[in-house]
């Protein structure tokens, strides 16, 4: 279908992006690869009466070292946190992650930044941020990733505030790191994905990090399942008999994918799965 | 109305556009580059993939406004109007159509793998085009028409050696 109409404008500084969003008020929204936007604007599932097109605001663009953390820029695409070397290097689960999603020409286009904005909570991105602790960095503030996700499509961006980028710390650099999704066809959406990270020293577990993607309306820490394995054993025994309450706390949706309790089944199936690639066991 | 600036199969366009429109209807409708169908609403069936400066995208799902200044290049701007592209040869060659809605994305998104890599296995050819649906041949055809046609694009052990 076609879109509603809507005028457009194309900030080149993010001062004049911002203040394009307060002259739009409630009807302004931002678009950056518009691969979950214009969809929605073809389905008429969103009417926005101005588009304010971040692509050429240069402080949203890179990927930037500040030292103990890297500086993600919003637009970055997938494709270019596929090749990122900062990346690579020091949060290779946002790359394997990444690689999980939609397809080639959609990742041309679709940026690290909007699939976070866009707070799906089966949008894979989301759990690994989470997982890292990463920090959203906006026009205004710094959200922790914790506050960062409110409730189904809905962050707590407000309206006149634009994304910059995400902090990841270095600290994971070193960790065995796994995303494992589960999904029915080659190029779709995680029924559940699980982001783990894990510190191995030796045969014991030092710590662990695990982010659950589609078990609620955002994404969440599997908390319970960090704790079990914390000290323990890194073995395939303990991690499946710790990811037993992986879906404790949660409550995931039903849908023509997968009821609940389907979900919830295989949350406790795919974390004793990614546990046990992370760790290399 | 914004004003675009765009270059399509090689030639220049200037045109003033509602920012609504997309790039699929700005090609189909307005430039009559019909060779680029539209075949879903929710972005996921790959019909409409044209190069935009160079990378595979979904043209239904880019603004024509946010194409301006770039270079499009639509399944119309493959062939020299005599000749096959090496692509279009093996896809007729291989049988990998059949009613052939999907064949204009198939070939734009294969082309965009062979760039990135020009050798690639079944599997990895299966991976880049995993955008792309098509409905009539069970993709064994086409998997085989993008290797057929990789062969075809890189240079034979042969020529490399008359080249030496
Ligand atoms: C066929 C298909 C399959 C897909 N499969 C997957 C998948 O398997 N996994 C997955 O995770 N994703 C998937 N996606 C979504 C994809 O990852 C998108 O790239 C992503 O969700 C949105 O990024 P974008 O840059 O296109 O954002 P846009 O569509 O431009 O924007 C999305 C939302 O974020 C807001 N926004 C964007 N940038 C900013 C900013 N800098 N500041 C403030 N607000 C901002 C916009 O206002 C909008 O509300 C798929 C998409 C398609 C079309
Ligand atoms: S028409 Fe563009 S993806 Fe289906
Ligand atoms: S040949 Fe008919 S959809 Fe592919």
């Amino acid at each position: 279908m076609i879109p509603g109409s809507f005028d457009y404008v194309r900030p080149s500084s993010l001062d004049e992006a911002v203040s394009a969003l307060r002259d739009a008020g409630d009807e302004g929204k931002v678009i950056a690869g518009g691969q979950s936007l214009l969809p929605l604007l073809r389905l008429r599932l969103a009417f926005p009466e101005v588009l304010i097109d971040v692509a050429s605001v240069p402080e949203l663009h890179g990927v930037r070292d500040e030292g103990s953390s890297l500086l993600v820029g919003a637009m970055t695409t997938h494709y270019d946190v596929l090749r990122d070397p900062l990346i690579r290097e020091h949060a290779p689960l946002v790359a394997a992650a990444t690689s999980t999603v939609a397809d080639p020409a959609v990742r041309h286009r679709g940026t690290f930044g909007g699939s976070l904005a866009h707070a799906d909570p089966a949008g894979d991105l989301p759990a690994v941020v989470l997982a890292m602790d990463g920090v959203f960095v906006t026009s205004s503030r710094e959200i922790p990733a914790a506050e960062f996700f409110a409730d189904y499509l809905t962050s707590t961006l407000e309206p006149d505030e634009v994304l910059v980028g995400v902090r990841l710390p270095k600290a994971f650099a070193g960790w065995g790191f796994h995303y494992e999704k589960f999904h029915r066809t080659a190029q779709a959406w995680a029924i559940v994905g699980v982001a783990c990270l894990v510190d191995r020293s030796g045969g014991e577990v030092a710590g662990a990090r695990i982010g659950l993607t589609n078990m609620g309306s955002t994404p969440v820490r599997a908390s319970a399942v960090e704790a079990a394995v914390r000290g323990g054993a890194a073995d395939r025994e303990a991690f499946r008999a710790a990811a037993a309450s992986a879906a404790e706390g949660t409550s995931p949706p039903s849908d023509l994918h997968g009821s609940s309790d389907y979900r919830r089944h295989l949350a406790t199936v795919l974390t004793a799965r990614a546990l046990s690639a992370a760790a290399g066991v | 109305m914004p004003r675009v600036s765009i270059e399509v199969d090689g030639v220049k366009y200037d045109d003033d556009v509602e920012p609504r429109l997309l790039l699929a209807h700005y090609l189909r409708d307005r430039l009559g580059k019909v060779g680029t169908p539209i075949g879903c609403d929710t972005s996921n069936c790959g019909a409409c993939t044209v190069l935009l400066d160079g990378m595979s995208v979904k043209s239904c799902s880019v603004l024509a406004v946010q194409a301006d200044g770039q270079d499009v290049t639509t399944i119309e701007g493959l062939g020299d109007g005599q000749g096959l592209h090496p692509l279009q040869r093996a896809f007729h060659q291989e049988h990998a159509l059949q009613c052939g809605y999907c064949t204009p994305g198939m070939i734009m998104a294969a082309l965009d793998l062979l760039r990135e890599n020009p050798d690639p296995s079944d599997e990895e050819v299966r991976e880049g085009l995993e955008g792309n649906l098509c409905r009539c041949t069970g993709y064994q055809n086409i998997v085989r028409a993008v290797r057929r046609a990789a062969g075809d694009l890189s240079p034979k052990p042969a020529q490399q050696e008359a080249t030496r």
